[in-house]
């Protein structure tokens, strides 16, 4: 057991021996109540390389990662830095040690200006122990030269995009002098070009020596990025290999333990009558007469990049935020839909994009979670919840949708996004909508979970709901929508029918 | 509360039942251990028993009755993520309000007495002082639900012109001599030879009543919804800046119940009746495991921390404790519960 500060002369003076890993985690475990969320699970990093780790969601990944991360201790198991045996405290000596995580969600304050995200806690002091902002500028500067990031190191970051802040916690990361790097999802909100973008930035840091953990559930960006790939299922190890040598089947049937014959089954079902019906729809500023029918059956994608009003568009059907221009017509009858509840009175139902911010109850069970939308209208007698129907209608629909966990009395706090998302479809699904919205649907999803909710959307269809879907993912918009309507900068480019559309036509309405 | 659901728990993969006690059990300990110490400490000082004393254990309820009364509608409020400091204004007011609608006859300078309005029907004083609460309870929801400003200071405003308006309603003037069936209210009867003092029959009326609005109707699931997330709660359909009106409305209507009762039990109307009690009624409902940033919290908690507040109160007076070294203590005492259940909630709240 060595200390941060000794470690780190140590590692300035170059004395240990180079090893063959950068980080070496062998026969690890991690129990929690309830579950077991690693059984013996191994991790070896290699220096120079980007070692990609997939799996389901609920898979482990996230959890070794905050074991390397230093934020869970490990139950058992060994874990060697550099060929050193060691043993994390916390974050903070995972920090010292070398070792960052840029966070899924991101933990950046947002009334405070980039520089000081970056440099909080190491901000430069003059004698009186002031702080030296001029030199926290030129820092910021520096570091964001090294990396080609063009971001004003004195803009708030509550002022920034998503894929703005992104980069700032990959630089703040990075100025530590980290040799690991764990990257989690870390292009979930980014669009193609800002992909791109940080795809650079990575091999740059490769080249520097760096060793660069990847999780992802996007395979092309597997291939593209990755060196190593190792695989999890069930909080197991099952393989790790070189990128080169693997094909994408391969990894899904060692992510899934089975074979997924079709990933989008969207079936052809007959189409019926126009459903919903927008004509001339629009948000003062954010966008601009949109107009298109959905019929019963029907699958209508929404793409285009973020940003472009894509969201903004479903807020205002469902009655988020009314629109300030337009009509809406559900089943020929116009209405005004002034609020969500409104729109569930007219059999709609809205599975937002953001599942922290607008669809999970947090500190709330599985049940409350479920439960919520359809109290509106029904399970309510004389003001008292029919709690014994609505358990039993909860749980069945869990079932359905083989929600994993062990009990409706769970907090969803605890569920994996893939599970916390089916949560938030059977809360949609119990109100039985007629017209369905999805907003990223699969977002942060695995390729298990992603398969059953796109068989799951198709099941829906052929029942004769209307469905609206919206997704950044080509392949998902493609194979499950039956038109497309094409979204650039709050206006409507174009509608493709699923027999002429493929991803290049989209991306040139999309970006025009 | 809910019915558990076999068919998940079967269906999944390998997944063990947790089980989850209460989250009241560990307050409820906290209250033991308190009462323990003061059992233990009167037999070595005093020489007698803390708990076996039937006037004692009056005196404990009879206390907090009022606070307890104030803090049910409390914690409804601060479980949608608000707060209400106005409460004990309005204890204040609407005493003198009440009080001056059951003055006697026989009082010379009845605030009322031109008018005739003496000698009513305690059901006057009562309806009135329990509709004026509502009333400007509706007033903070009202606010806060269409000018969307924080809670805290929508309720410190009302606090402060509340207080006022006691002071202002007769000119600083306490009002006295009240019919007696009007004092009945705050009197004690007697059962099994147990001085009850009514206000506590109240109080577990008050607290029965809204913890079954809390946990089984649809009022209760949106108000938990609201403070667990509120873009959520509304991109469920829920209105919410009417559920805080209702809310902020049932608050208020229990500070008037607890005006009424104070001004029954004190047989008169005084305006600086009730000041603090807000933030003895806060400091129940977080004792009892309510989370100030809303959520989470449940009137069986908020009920625990009342009584373990009274029992504090009393066993300080019973071991001969100074006022001034009470008040030093009780504010430990406070934080120290708080830590206690908070410790616990993180050890249930792991993540995967």
């Amino acid at each position: 057991m060595v200390s941060p500060s000794t470690m780190k002369i140590v590692r300035e003076s170059d004395a240990i021996p180079g090893s063959e890993y950068l980080l070496e985690v062998t026969d690890v475990c991690k129990e929690f109540p309830g579950v077991v969320a690693l059984d013996n699970v191994h991790l070896k990093l290699r220096r120079g390389t980007v070692h990609a780790l997939m799996g389901e969601n609920g898979a482990g990944k996230s959890t070794l990662m905050k074991i390397v991360a230093g934020i869970y201790t490990p139950d058992a198991g060994s874990f060697r830095l550099r060929g050193q045996e060691i043993r994390l405290s916390g974050p903070l000596d995972a920090l010292e040690n070398g070792i960052a995580m840029i966070h899924q969600e991101l933990n950046l304050m947002g009334p405070m200006t980039v520089a000081e995200n970056i440099w909080i806690r190491r901000e430069p002091t003059n004698q009186l122990g002031f702080i030296n902002h001029a030199a926290m500028h030129r820092w910021t500067v520096d570091l964001f030269k090294r990396l080609n990031i063009d971001i004003d190191p004195d803009i708030e970051v509550g002022k920034l995009s998503v894929a703005n802040r992104q980069m700032v916690e990959i630089a703040k990361a990075v100025s530590f002098d980290s040799d690991v790097l764990i990257m989690d999802e870390p292009t979930s909100a980014l669009t193609e070009r800002e992909v791109e973008h940080l795809f650079k930035i990575i091999r740059s840091l490769k080249a520097e020596g760096k060793g660069i953990i990847y999780i992802t559930h996007k395979m092309n960006e597997l291939f593209e990025i990755a060196d190593e790939v190792s695989i999890f299922r069930d909080g197991k190890f099952i393989a790790s290999k070189l990128s080169s040598e693997v094909t994408r089947d391969e990894i899904i049937r060692m992510m899934v333990g089975r074979e997924i014959s079709q990933m989008f089954p969207k079936e052809t079902v007959p189409i019926g009558d126009v459903v919903l019906s927008v004509k001339g729809l629009s948000l003062k500023g954010i966008f601009d007469d949109v107009s298109f029918d959905v019929r019963a059956g029907e699958i209508l994608g929404i793409a285009g990049l973020v940003g472009s009003g894509r969201s903004n568009i479903a807020e205002t059907i469902f009655g988020v935020t009314p629109a300030t221009a337009g009509t809406i017509a559900i089943n020929g009858k116009e209405l005004r839909i002034s609020s969500p509840s409104v729109a569930m009175a007219n059999h709609m139902a809205f599975l937002t994009e953001d599942r922290k911010e607008t669809g999970c109850f947090l500190l709330l069970d599985i049940q409350e979670n479920t439960q919520i939308a359809v109290l509106q209208n029904k399970y309510v007698k004389n003001g008292f919840v029919q709690q014994k129907q609505l358990g039993k209608d909860s749980a069945a629909m869990a079932n359905t949708l083989r929600v994993r966990t062990p009990d409706m009395q769970e907090a969803i706090i605890n569920l994996s996004g893939g599970n916390q998302q089916k949560v938030l479809i059977s809360r949609w699904l119990l109100t039985k909508p007629r017209i369905l919205i999805l907003d990223e649907p699969t977002r942060g999803i695995d390729v298990g979970a992603k398969a059953e909710i796109h068989r799951l959307i198709s099941v829906l269809a052929r029942d004769g709901v209307a469905v609206i879907m919206i997704s950044s993912e080509m392949p998902e918009v493609l194979g499950m929508s039956d038109r497309i309507m094409v979204i650039h900068e709050g206006r409507v480019t174009g509608f493709l029918d699923r027999s002429e559309a493929d991803q290049v036509k989209i991306m040139e309405l999309a970006s025009h | 509360m809910t019915t558990a659901a076999p068919e998940v728990g079967t269906s999944t993969t390998g997944l063990k039942k947790v089980r989850r006690l209460p989250p009241e059990v560990s307050i409820l300990g906290v209250l033991l251990g308190i009462i323990l110490v003061f059992e233990i400490l009167g037999w070595i000082f005093i020489g007698e028993s803390f708990v076996a004393n039937k006037q004692r254990l009056s005196i404990i309820v009879l206390q907090v009755a009022v606070i307890g009364i104030i803090a049910v509608g409390v914690t409804q409020v601060i479980i949608t993520a608000g707060v209400d400091l106005s409460s004990g204004s309005m204890v204040g007011f609407i005493a003198m309000v009440a009080a001056s609608l059951a003055q006697s006859a026989t009082n010379a300078r009845a605030v009322y007495l031109e008018q005739g309005w003496v000698d009513l029907n305690p059901i006057f004083p009562i309806v009135a002082g329990v509709a004026l609460g509502a009333s400007l309870g509706f007033i903070n929801g009202f606010v806060i639900a269409k000018t969307k400003i924080p809670p805290f200071i929508a309720t410190l405003g009302m606090m402060v012109s509340v207080r006022g308006l006691a002071k202002w309603y007769t000119q600083g003037q306490p009002v006295a001599l009240l019919t007696d069936s009007f004092t009945w209210f705050g009197k004690s009867f007697d059962f099994m030879g147990f001085p009850i003092p009514r206000p506590v029959i109240v109080f577990l009326f008050v607290a029965v009543i809204c913890h079954i609005a809390l946990t089984y109707t649809r009022y209760g699931k949106f108000t938990y919804a609201i403070g667990a997330n509120p873009q959520a709660a509304r991109v469920s359909g829920i209105n919410i800046g009417n559920h805080l009106m209702k809310v902020y409305a049932v608050a208020g209507l229990l500070s008037g119940l607890a005006g009424v009762m104070t001004a029954a039990r004190a047989q008169s109307g005084q305006p600086g009746m009730g000041v603090a009690y807000e933030l003895d009624a806060i400091a129940a409902t977080v004792i009892g495991g309510t989370s100030l940033a809303g959520g989470v919290g449940r009137i069986t908690g908020t009920f625990i921390g009342t009584i373990i507040l009274g029992v504090v109160t009393s066993g300080f007076t019973f071991l001969k404790v100074g006022a001034y070294y009470q008040e030093i203590v009780k504010g430990i005492i406070i934080v120290t519960a708080v830590i206690i259940d908070q410790h616990r909630q993180n050890k249930r709240r792991k993540t995967t």
